[in-house]
């Protein structure tokens, strides 16, 4: 297994706040790797700098072989990693179809009839809601909707940023349910969730990050037995 | 609805009648209340008595009013709760369909219809309806407050003016170059604000526009400064609309062997106006079905949700600014030619703020909206003239009451979904 994306040494200030420690991580191709942390440990802040906002103040960000880290957004975002923000972001007066084809931007809309045809078989819920306003729509709605618009660019990694926010736990079920089967496909997948439980029961691997610190790191089913994670991020149970 | 019976609060209405009768003293007390005289004032309390007594009056009758049932209704029928752009079915025929020709077929009509006066009326109806439509894909679509637009307009208008006095070119030579001389003062004015919003970015592009007008007025070598410059008319095949035209030019009566009408430059005018109106109406349409446009409004609607999926936010920043400019340019050509004669005065904040009323009135990112309410606030004052010392009092009210009943303007936005392609098995 080849490393598809790596963190080396990265570290982010916003002014005089660290936010980011000299973080590494890696993500190897096909794997599920997921990041997580409590509130302001850093994991939006390390998605967000692969996409240059903010930008890293050292280290680099390794993307098949190349430093990304000082590329535009549009650059990264035209080569193979698409993101699902945090907090969905997902065009409020735009219809289910337009959004999903603002995900073919990067790559340009060769592919869209074909690319939004396996979004509807994904997710068959966008397919009834077609043509509604998204801003009408449920929340588990629109997380659904965030990530079927980031893998309209046909990306190669796929970067999730707590799609678990907000929803219902049956409705989390079913959107972890469908990471599953895009992971399946062969997707490589950087999940950052709050949600260790899920999180890690999908993850082959996972990071735990704790004040832009990355604290401990092993495969998923470790992390999930492992008595410190229990206690801070799984209820100790 | 319940069927509870309305009980009206009159205490209530009785207080808001106060509340309102206040204000109004406010308001009018110093501009009906105080006459200036010569250098005296002269206090006139028993008009501002009346004003006063009138605004309560009617505040308690609308208070009264809308605690009845009716009432409640009315109000609840006009809230429209509902914000945000209005999506169509895709595939849905529009009403307009019909319109739309024999809108075109009437328009074409005109000229020989009306009177003169009527035209050069027209006339500037279009030119603002174009000033709208430049404007409407800067704050309407793109989501971009800028305060400065008539600065782009200055800029045409000058171009015609200057590029005739120093380079020799007439109008169908300065049209594509005044469009292309704004779009770069577009970009010129882009660049810097391309990190700014909301505010900042109101303040910056206010300044921009009294940058332009400050220059055109001080820099009194090349504009001649506030005596303003002479515009060149366009000509028809060559041929010129004066009377008598110039060395080795024909005059167009002449040539056609007709009278000589000042009437015929006006409706040449209107003529050429008239198509460069439909050819930015159609390339508006395509270009808000094209990707540029829906990235428009996506930058409009979440800047944050653009970064994260790689939009190149400079371009579609810098688009937007330079196909509005480009389009307040054009406009500016065609009232230079239209007068005759420009000089800074007429590009005054003034006209930002007229042209930013016709974008909001008119319902933001709408087209045909911003067509009639281009119409509404440049020909209904013009023909209303007796009422001129009323001009702005009418224009106050009106903003007031579309804002109250129809927020989002006259006509909301409207898009078609994206159609059902083929091979979309439903
Ligand atoms: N734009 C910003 N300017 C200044 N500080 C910021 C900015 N964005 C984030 N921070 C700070 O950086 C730290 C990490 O924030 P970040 O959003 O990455 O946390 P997080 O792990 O994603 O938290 P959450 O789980 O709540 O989303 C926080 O202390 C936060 O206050
Ligand atoms: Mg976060």
């Amino acid at each position: 297994m080849s490393s598809l994306m790596e963190f080396k040494e990265v570290d982010v200030h916003y002014g005089p706040i660290q936010a980011l420690k000299k973080v590494s991580l890696s993500v190897n191709e096909g794997e599920i790797v997921t990041l997580i942390g409590a509130n302001g440990a850093g994991k939006s802040t390390l998605l967000m700098s692969i996409f240059g906002q903010p930008r890293i103040s050292s280290g680099e960000i390794i993307y098949r072989g190349e430093d990304i880290s000082k590329k535009s957004s549009h650059y990264v975002a035209s080569h193979g990693l698409a993101q699902s923000p945090e907090g969905r972001r997902i065009f409020p007066g735009m219809t289910v179809e337009e959004n999903l084809l603002m995900g073919t931007i990067p790559i340009g809309m060769d592919h869209a009839e074909e690319d939004m045809r396996k979004m509807f078989d994904l997710f068959p819920r966008l397919e009834e809601r077609r043509n509604q306003r998204a801003s009408t729509m449920s929340g588990g709605e629109q997380q659904m909707l965030a990530i079927a618009r980031a893998l309209m660019s046909r990306p190669k990694l796929l970067l999730l940023d707590e799609p678990s926010l907000g929803l219902a736990p049956i409705i989390v079920k079913q959107i972890f349910e469908i990471l599953k089967d895009v992971a399946s496909t062969g997707m490589t997948i950087f999940l950052v969730e709050q949600n260790a439980n899920h999180a890690l029961k999908l993850a082959d691997r996972g990071y735990v990050m704790v004040n832009g610190e990355i604290r401990m790191s092993g495969t998923g089913d470790e992390l999930l037995v492992n008595p410190e994670v229990r206690e801070a991020y799984l209820g100790g149970h | 609805m319940s069927q509870a019976v309305v009980s009206i609060n009159y205490k209530k209405s009785v207080i808001d009648a106060v509340i309102a009768g206040l204000l109004a003293l406010i308001v009018f007390g110093p501009i009906v209340g105080i006459v200036l005289d010569g250098y005296d004032f002269n206090a006139e309390p028993e008009r501002l008595m009346w004003i006063v007594l009138t605004v309560m009056a009617g505040r308690l009758a609308a208070s009264v009013f809308f605690q009845t049932s009716k009432g409640a209704a009315f109000l609840y029928k006009h809230s429209s709760k509902d914000e945000g752009v209005h999506v169509l079915l895709p595939g849905h025929k529009s009403k307009l369909r019909w319109i739309i020709p024999l809108t075109i077929v009437i328009a074409l009509l005109v000229p020989f219809i009306a009177s003169k006066y009527i035209l050069t009326v027209v006339i500037l109806g279009l030119i603002y309806v174009l000033l709208g439509l430049g404007l409407n894909i800067v704050v309407g679509l793109a989501g971009l407050l800028d305060l400065g637009f008539v600065g782009f307009y200055a800029i045409g208008a000058y171009g015609l003016a200057l590029g005739y006095e120093h380079l020799g070119l007439g109008f169908w030579s300065m049209l594509p170059i005044a469009a292309i001389i704004a779009a770069i003062f577009g970009a010129i004015l882009g660049f810097p604000v391309l990190r700014m919003h909301g505010d900042y970015l109101a303040i910056v592009t206010l300044g921009f526009g009294e940058i332009i007008r400050l220059v055109l007025t001080n820099w009194t070598e090349l504009t001649q400064g506030p005596n303003g410059m002479n515009a060149p008319l366009p000509t028809f095949f060559g041929m010129e609309f004066k009377r008598r035209a110039s060395e080795g030019h024909v005059p167009f009566h002449e040539f056609f062997g007709i009278p000589y009408s000042s009437a015929y430059k006006y409706i040449f005018i209107y003529l050429v106006l008239l198509l460069v109106v439909l050819g930015v109406l159609y390339v508006k349409k395509r270009l808000t079905k094209m990707p540029i446009g829906r990235a428009w409004e996506a930058l409009r609607e979440d800047e944050i949700a653009c970064r994260s999926l790689g939009l190149n936010h400079v371009l579609v920043k810098l688009s937007a600014f330079m196909i509005g400019a480009s389009t307040g340019g054009l406009a500016g050509v065609f009232f230079a030619t239209y007068q005759g004669f420009v000089n800074p005065s007429s590009f005054t904040f003034f006209e930002s703020a007229l042209i930013l009323a016709i974008v909001v009135l008119g319902g933001m990112g709408s087209t045909l909206g911003v067509v009639i309410a281009a119409f509404v606030l440049t020909v209904a004052p013009e023909l209303l003239r007796e009422f001129a010392d009323y001009r702005v009092l009418a224009f106050g009210m009106l903003m007031v009451l579309m804002m109250i009943w129809k927020p989002r303007g006259l006509v909301r936005m409207t898009r078609t979904g994206v159609e059902q392609r083929e091979g979309n098995v439903k």
